[in-house]
């Protein structure tokens, strides 16, 4: 177990040193990307813009630019160029959006993938089946911006049975909170609702024909018991570490597309704002945020995965 | 004795007669079972014997009801303590099931969960068919451990299977069928998956349990070997049917068919002179979805002669019945390769 944290936090550096360096590297590649200029404005004159570049550092040579960032991102200093607002400060205000975008939709998601995952293998070959896949194949292509716009047109412009966008938090009014996310939930998990009721479809038509699934038929126990301690135990284990690294991805800005089409004011809404505004500092620390959270989540799926199989050990390898 | 007819027998522990199973499958209708008629007594072992694919092991799972599916079926009867197994609805089969008839299956290493305990599958069993708490049935399922001959039963209870070698796996797998002593117990190739000095023991196992239970024992196998060890009878299957049945001396000693011939032919033999090459029956099974018309045997049988294109009956005509149309006497004459029995021509070495 130590050794398996151990690794696990090295390759955690690893990746974020990676991901940061990328991510710095691009912005110092885009065209019209030179933060001086943007933040001087059109009419600058060439003084002010130079002002600006030494005051804020442009000057300096590209690895110690990314060393000044870095450092001011850990110290919590760093500050975004166009709002010249604490991004950390930013990012704290609007996690509680996404983190409840993220676990309310990937509850919804979860259960009723496994839902549908389960009639569809228990009526496979049925009508019942064959509906939920073609249900499934439109749900997983259909973009979550057409599906949020065409929801928000017709459930909150032409029924208002839902607010049209916008986020409350859950500490001012509950029930407000949910009446907000009902939809966003239901958009962003369309997409997962139609790939893990497949994937464990399949995992069930497989696990059906496992031997020992005969041999809990011949021990004389309910077919009700064979399917849900037997099938469904074994064929869930995969669909657990799908969802963990899906949840991961979600808040590590996975959702931004249903952000800001629903106007969430969460985390993935700021990064594609700060994306458009070519503002570095805080596009590094959302990207940062989401390697981070991928990379913790999956080494927890790790540990959920060895606790699922006992065939799985963590210090192997 | 004359030709054995078919007459349910309430002495017999399971009588089955004339049963048939049918797949859909895409290549057409597969007539796995086709017509066979055996029976078992309390305190036997009543051996079937085939190659792969001839029915053997859909036979013994028919009986427990486990090839039954939307493309499966059924005809014949099954009958059981009075009770017709083919025509039982689930819920009669699912308490007859581990209780009452119990199997073990070919291959421990897939044929256990992989992520329960084995205690743990071992108690479920238990459960389903005795009032039992979990910490009884928990002691019971390691006094079952310690009777298949398992060391250290009660932390083994804790092992997952992946924990255990293949012989033990088997073991837990017998002892599962013990659990609530049945008093039929068919074992579809138990030994195949094991190395021989397993496969002994844990046909030791199945000869105890045979004496100490007095429980009747179906041993589903393709190895003439093995059979020799255990089976007080033999039913030899071919393409669905059954071609011989006889007790064990009279099929090692006056086998009638020639697939009878051929299978005994190729037992590896240590106390003969080594052949050049094991011999082996030519040819493969035939497609049961396309059985050959007439003797099911005769596309690879040397002595097919014009008759054979007819389906010869299982008929008794020298002391147990066989299918096969040539005479008793013929067969002494055919039987003999090179001072032993065995299927003349394919591709058999010489000695």
């Amino acid at each position: 177990m130590t050794r398996f944290v151990i690794r696990r936090l090295i390759s955690m550096v690893l990746v974020l040193f990676a991901i940061s360096v990328l991510t710095f590297l691009i912005f110092q590649v885009i065209p019209n990307g030179d933060p001086a200029q943007r933040m001087a404005g059109r009419l600058s004159t060439p003084e002010t813009v130079a002002a600006i570049r030494r005051t804020w550092g442009f000057d300096d040579p590209i690895w110690q630019q990314y060393l000044t960032t870095m450092k001011k991102i850990f110290t919590g200093e760093v500050i975004s160029y166009t709002q010249q607002v604490n991004v950390l400060d930013q990012i704290w205000q609007d996690l509680p959006a996404t983190l409840s975008l993220a676990i309310g939709a990937g509850i919804i998601w979860f259960v009723m993938g496994v839902l549908f995952g389960v009639l569809s293998a228990l009526r496979a070959g049925h009508f019942t089946d064959r509906a939920l896949t073609v249900a499934a194949l439109v749900g997983v292509s259909t973009p979550v911006f057409l599906l949020g716009a065409v929801a928000l047109y017709f459930f909150a412009f032409k029924v208002q049975l839902f607010p049209n966008g916008g986020y409350v938090p859950l500490t001012q009014d509950p029930v407000d909170w949910l009446y907000h996310l009902i939809l966003p939930w239901l958009c962003l998990s369309v997409l997962f609702i139609g790939i893990y009721s497949r994937v464990l479809r399949s995992n069930l038509l497989d696990t059906m024909s496992e031997d020992y699934v005969r041999t809990a038929r011949a021990k004389g126990i309910s077919e009700r018991r064979v399917l849900v301690r037997h099938v469904l135990r074994n064929s869930l284990i995969p669909i657990v570490a799908l969802w963990s690294l899906d949840f991961a991805a979600v808040i590590g800005g996975g959702a931004i597309l249903t952000e800001s089409v629903f106007n969430l004011q969460g985390v993935g809404q700021y990064a594609a704002e700060s994306i458009h505004q070519l503002d570095v500092p805080p596009v590094m620390v959302v990207v940062m945020l989401g390697a981070f959270a991928v990379v913790i989540l999956s080494a927890i799926t790790d540990v959920i995965f060895a606790l699922l199989d006992p065939r799985i050990r963590l210090t192997g390898s | 004795m004359g030709s054995r007819q078919p007459t349910p027998n309430a002495d017999h522990l399971l009588e089955v007669e004339d049963l048939r199973v049918a797949f859909r499958t895409e290549d057409g209708v597969v007539q796995a079972v086709d017509g066979v008629s055996f029976h078992v007594d309390a305190g036997e072992v009543l051996a079937i014997v085939g190659e792969s694919g001839c029915g053997k092991s859909v036979t013994g799972m028919t009986l427990m009801g486990l090839t039954r599916s939307p493309n499966a079926r059924f005809a014949g009867r099954a009958t059981f303590d009075g009770q017709d197994l083919v025509s039982a609805s689930d819920e009669q089969l699912r308490r007859i099931r581990g209780a009452e008839i119990a199997m073990v299956f070919q291959d421990p290493m897939c044929s256990l969960n992989p992520v329960q305990r084995v205690g743990t599958q071992i108690a479920e069993q238990l459960r389903a068919h005795n009032e039992l708490d979990k910490d009884a049935a928990t002691e019971r399922a390691r006094g079952l451990l310690e009777r298949v001959g398992i060391p250290r039963p009660a932390e083994r209870l804790r092992a997952f299977p992946h924990e255990l070698s293949g012989g033990m796996r088997q073991r837990v797998m017998i002892a599962m069928a013990l659990s609530c002593d049945p008093r039929l117990l068919i074992a579809d190739e138990p030994t195949t998956a094991l190395d021989v000095t397993i496969q002994a023991q844990i046909l030791e196992e199945v000869r105890q349990l045979r004496e100490e239970t007095g429980a009747g024992v179906i041993l589903i196998t393709h190895d003439l070997g093995v059979v020799a060890d255990v089976a007080d009878r033999i039913a030899v299957m071919y393409a669905g049917q059954i071609v011989e049945q006889g007790t064990l001396d009279e099929i090692f000693y006056d086998p009638q068919h020639p697939y009878t011939w051929g299978l005994l032919g190729s037992i590896a033999r240590v106390d003969r002179p080594r052949p050049a090459r094991l011999p082996a029956i030519a040819g493969t099974p035939p497609s049961l979805a396309n059985p050959p018309h007439g003797c099911r045997f005769r596309p690879r049988c040397p002595h097919a002669f014009a008759q054979c294109s007819e389906l010869p009956p299982l008929e008794t005509r020298a002391g147990h019945p066989d299918r096969c149309w040539l005479t008793p006497q013929e067969k002494r004459e055919k039987r003999e390769v090179a001072g032993q029995i065995g299927l003349a021509g394919g591709e058999v070495a010489a000695a």
